[in-house]
């Protein structure tokens, strides 16, 4: 076991000075050190997905990866997905009207996963969709309706009227 | 509002990730605590040595069996048989380990990995001795007279016992007689019916967060599910404080399925070290640890014998099963073994029944309910055997049914045994309209002639049906407070649990229609035992039905209140105001009103007792019930198989339900889809496997198949209100298990018609090397 080292870590938009061991995980550096804890653990080996995470853009497993190693990197999770505190982000929208979540431990994985997805494919279709929600795992919906939430919000995305 | 597809009122804090699960109580100075367990299935412990952990810096304390020793075992919250006193668990191993996960000794320590640092070096001697893990095999030695004694509890002395817990018998007519004289053409069909070892796993493992505040002098734990109130009683027994001095808080619960929420040793672990070491401690169970220390469920071997008439009529049904317990009995007591054979008749009337229970102990994880308990088996039990019975009569599958059915004219219907300490009385159900109506919305006679079509071009798919009846609604009470403050908001406070069902939406819809009133303007309170007196929990399907009717009767109570203050005050008669939009208002002068806020700043204290009321615009009501409400419902499923690789792909589920009256027909039709998913996970996927030393293979989600995105096809849903309960206010039934229930027996019954095998499974999880196997 070595000491605490500092790390820099930026945040949904804000910085963060903190220090941990070189073990210590995104997820528990998230949740522990920043304060975030809407990033959740399900598995803490990288299937569940509930951890799920933006780096630079990109989803990852934050139970699988070093806080040390997302050092300078731009990090948004759950938390940093609303604008503001009025308005949900498209996927939250979309999640709440389509009862797409229950338990909503899964959910803000789910929610990075799809927000992030859209950003980079805004057209993606519904099987390709299903694949991408194949990622995580959800115990108490069924699916259909994150399914369901995440088409909804990929036509709010492209500014497309909802059926 | 009642009945309307009304947006959930928990989802925005949860969307934005600020709900407070187990783990998000984070409390300065926390400690915490990291449970040892046997590494082997069985074995004597010789030493359990803990200095090593103390040595390291962090580790604060560690306990083994010996610095808990005054504890009891764990007790039973459900079905207490006193043959199961002396197989109850220890809260940490005491002599013996006798599964893999066992708990057999703690580390404290200030922080989660140096926790897991100290455990590592704690030194466990075992001395390995044989597993037992047949549960099917004959009964073998378990517990000395001294381990029985002492676990039992009861200052008695007791024998030793052996590994079958207990057995018994639930019966009614003759069945002896009416195997000895059957009339002329009359069959002995007989099937076996095996269901695979899984549980619910919820998204979120167990936790809890416990701190005694000095301050107050409170035991506060945080992080309670499905049963705070009786986990309240227990702490409190087990720490030694009167319960007013412990208080019991629900978080957001990630899942409950049955497993969670339920007293496990690491609950009273958690609790102990905050009475003893006076610092919050915190408890965090891993994925790992879940998967061998949560209740498992499911595993039973059923043999199934009936007397058939010639018209497919069941004059007689002759049961036999075994349940796989593991290595303890923990709070359920016999619930799963109960309910299998109280449910086991299901929708037919049976003239005689007899089902004979035998629980038995192996040396695996424990074995308690995951939803739908007793009924998921017994149903994919007798669906097999009506299914082999019209195949080999030679009639459909959907006469040999309705010839048995219960006919609505019967209702309500008395079968002359219990199920859950309660007479067993299928309250209301027209079991063929449903059934009609299923087959007519989803046009299943063209389902089963494009499936046989397929099949005729060389494609191997199958249709397959079970028909069912789920129970809900258990008593005996709940109750709950409904609150305006002097603003006019709204607080629902009552003794209900969320395991993230949606009961505050539910119980908000409920008020909302009776105050007339928008269900999110409501705030629900439940799950704190410091915040209302009584509450039940949230299991066996029982809060819309137990805590929608309180909530609905305290509500009526309030407006009752409120209209009594209008009259005085606006001098007209109570029967001429009504309540609409928040306001009471004289019915034919809708200008002349009081809202709810004015009513309540009336009823301050010095108001009230001018108008001889109690103070505050508040009341409560509730509902107290002796009987269980049974919803019905029919699962159908369209698979395919993939002939190289044998796996089944179920590519259409459809299920219809009738729950008498949906409160909120949106978040009934989740609650089913989330259940088929459930049920196709222990139809296809699910199954805790072990090596022959009874080491667990399934540890991981890489072991243990989850069903993904990928794996659940679409469900079609009929929610019908045909059969509305008679016996609560709102008409009523549960909605939480119907999803699971039959889910094993559609697609086993499906598989056998893809493969044009008729009774060709009878087993699940149907494994695609079986299915290669049946290919030939």
């Amino acid at each position: 076991m070595t000491s605490a080292i500092p790390l820099r870590l930026y945040v949904n938009g804000d910085r963060y000075e903190i220090a941990v061991e070189p073990r210590r995980t995104l997820a528990d550096a998230l949740r522990e050190d920043c304060g975030l804890t809407g990033t959740h653990l399900g598995c803490e080996h990288g299937v569940c997905g509930a951890c799920t995470v933006l780096v630079d853009g990109q989803p990852v497993r934050s139970c699988l990866m070093f806080a040390v190693q997302a050092e300078d990197s731009s990090v948004r999770t759950v938390e940093g997905l609303a604008p503001d505190e009025e308005r949900l982000h498209p996927v939250q929208q979309a999640f709440w009207e389509n009862h797409g979540l229950q338990c909503g431990f899964c959910t803000p994985g789910f929610l990075v996963l799809v927000a992030g997805y859209l950003e980079e494919h805004p057209d993606a279709e519904e099987a390709e969709l299903r694949e991408v929600l194949s990622s995580n795992l959800c115990r108490c919906t069924g699916y259909q309706n994150i399914l369901t939430a995440t088409m909804c919000a990929a036509r709010a995305m492209r500014g497309e009227e909802l059926p | 509002m009642i009945g309307a597809r009304a947006l959930r009122i928990e989802d925005p804090v949860l969307l934005r990730g600020a709900g407070r699960f187990a783990a998000d109580v984070i409390r300065p100075g926390e400690l915490h605590m990291r449970v040892v367990r046997s590494p082997i299935a069985h074995g004597r412990i010789r030493s359990v040595d803990v200095t090593p952990a103390l040595l390291l810096d962090g580790v604060v304390a560690a306990w083994t069996h010996a610095d808990i020793a005054e504890l009891p075992a764990i007790g039973f919250r459900l079905t207490p048989l006193a043959d199961l006193l002396p197989y109850r668990q220890p809260v940490l191993a005491r002599r013996i380990v006798r599964y893999v996960g066992e708990p057999v000794a703690v580390v404290f320590a200030t922080s989660a990995y140096l926790a897991e640092d100290g455990a590592e070096l704690v030194r466990l001697d075992l001395d390995p001795l044989p597993a037992h893990l047949d549960a099917d095999a004959e009964p073998t030695a378990w517990l000395d007279a001294e381990q029985a004694t002492w676990a039992a509890g009861l200052d008695v002395e007791l024998p030793a016992q052996d590994s079958q817990a207990t057995a018994f018998t639930v019966e009614y007519g003759d069945v002896d007689a009416a195997f000895a004289a059957p009339g002329p053409g009359w069959r002995v069909i007989e099937t076996d019916a095996r269901i695979g070892r899984h549980t619910g796993v919820p998204m979120e493992c167990r936790g809890l967060a416990a701190v005694y505040d000095e301050a107050e002098q409170q035991l506060i734990v945080d992080g309670a599910a499905k049963v705070p109130f009786w986990n309240r009683e227990a702490v409190a027994a087990m720490c030694g404080l009167p319960p007013r001095q412990v208080q019991v808080r629900e978080t957001h619960v990630g899942g409950g399925f049955g497993p969670r929420g339920e007293l496990y040793p690491e609950d009273v672990l958690v609790t102990l070290a905050a009475v003893r070491l006076r610092r919050p401690i915190k408890w965090i169970e891993d994925r790992q640890e879940h998967l061998v220390a949560t209740n498992h469920s499911r595993g039973q071997h059923h043999r199934l014998r009936a007397l058939v008439r010639p018209d497919g009529e069941i004059e007689a049904l002759d049961a036999a099963f075994v349940l796989d317990q593991g290595a303890y009995v923990r709070t359920h007591g016999a619930t799963v073994a109960s309910l299998t054979a109280s449910m086991l008749p299901g929708p037919y009337r049976i003239p005689h029944f007899r089902a004979r229970a035998q629980v038995r102990l192996t040396h695996k994880t424990p074995a308690g309910t995951y939803r739908s308990p007793g009924r998921y088996e017994g149903t994919f039990a007798r669906e097999r055997l009506v299914d082999r019975i019209a195949g080999e009569l030679g009639l459909d599958p959907v006469e040999v049914r309705e010839r048995n059915f219960i006919p609505a004219g019967a209702m309500p219907y008395e079968r002359p045994i219990q199920a859950m300490g309660t007479h067993l009385v299928h309250d209301s159900g027209d079991y063929a309209l449903l059934r009609a109506k299923v087959w007519e919305k989803f046009d299943l006679d063209g389902v089963r002639r494009s499936v046989a079509e397929r099949r005729a071009a060389g494609e191997l798919a199958g249709f397959g049906f079970a028909f069912f009846v789920e129970k809900s609604g258990i008593g005996p009470y709940e109750g709950a407070r409904v609150s305006v403050d002097s603003s006019g908001a709204v607080t629902v406070t009552c003794g209900a649990s969320s395991v993230g069902q949606g009961v505050d939406t539910v119980l908000a819809q409920v008020a909302a229609e009776v105050l007339g009133i928008a269900h999110d303007t409501i705030r629900v309170v439940r799950g704190r035992t410091d915040q209302f007196e009584y509450g039940r929990g949230a299991f066996a399907t029982r809060l819309a039905v137990m805590a929608g009717s309180a909530v609905a009767n305290a509500a009526r109570a309030l407006a009752g209140k409120a209209r009594r203050v209008a009259a005085h005050t606006l001098g007209v008669p109570v029967e001429d105001l009504g309540l609409a939009d928040g306001r009471v208002l004289v019915t034919g002068d809708p200008a002349r009103a009081l809202t709810l806020a004015e009513i309540a700043r009336l009823l301050d204290p010095s108001g009230a007792a001018e108008l001889g009321e109690s103070p505050g615009l508040t009341a409560e009501g509730w509902f107290h019930s002796d009987h269980m409400t049974y919803p019905y419902g029919l699962h159908a499923a369209v698979v395919r198989i993939d002939p190289g690789t044998g796996r089944p792909h179920v590519e259409r589920f459809i299920v219809g339900y009738d729950v008498g009256r949906a409160l909120n027909p949106t978040l009934v039709e989740g609650q089913i889809a989330g259940g088929v998913a459930q049920g196709l996970g222990g139809a296809l996927y699910e199954e805790f496997r072990y090596a022959e030393d009874g080491t667990p293979l399934c540890t991981t989600f890489m072991d243990y198949l989850i069903p993904t995105a990928l794996e659940i096809p679409p469900i079609e849903t009929l929610i019908t209100e045909d059969a509305p309960s008679p016996i609560n206010p709102l008409g009523v039934k549960g909605a939480g298990e119907g999803g699971t229930t039959a889910v094993a027996a559609a697609v086993a019954a499906a598989v056998d018609d893809a493969l044009g095998r008729p009774n060709a499974i009878t087993s699940v999880p149907i494994h695609p090397a079986q299915v290669r196997r049946l290919l030939g």
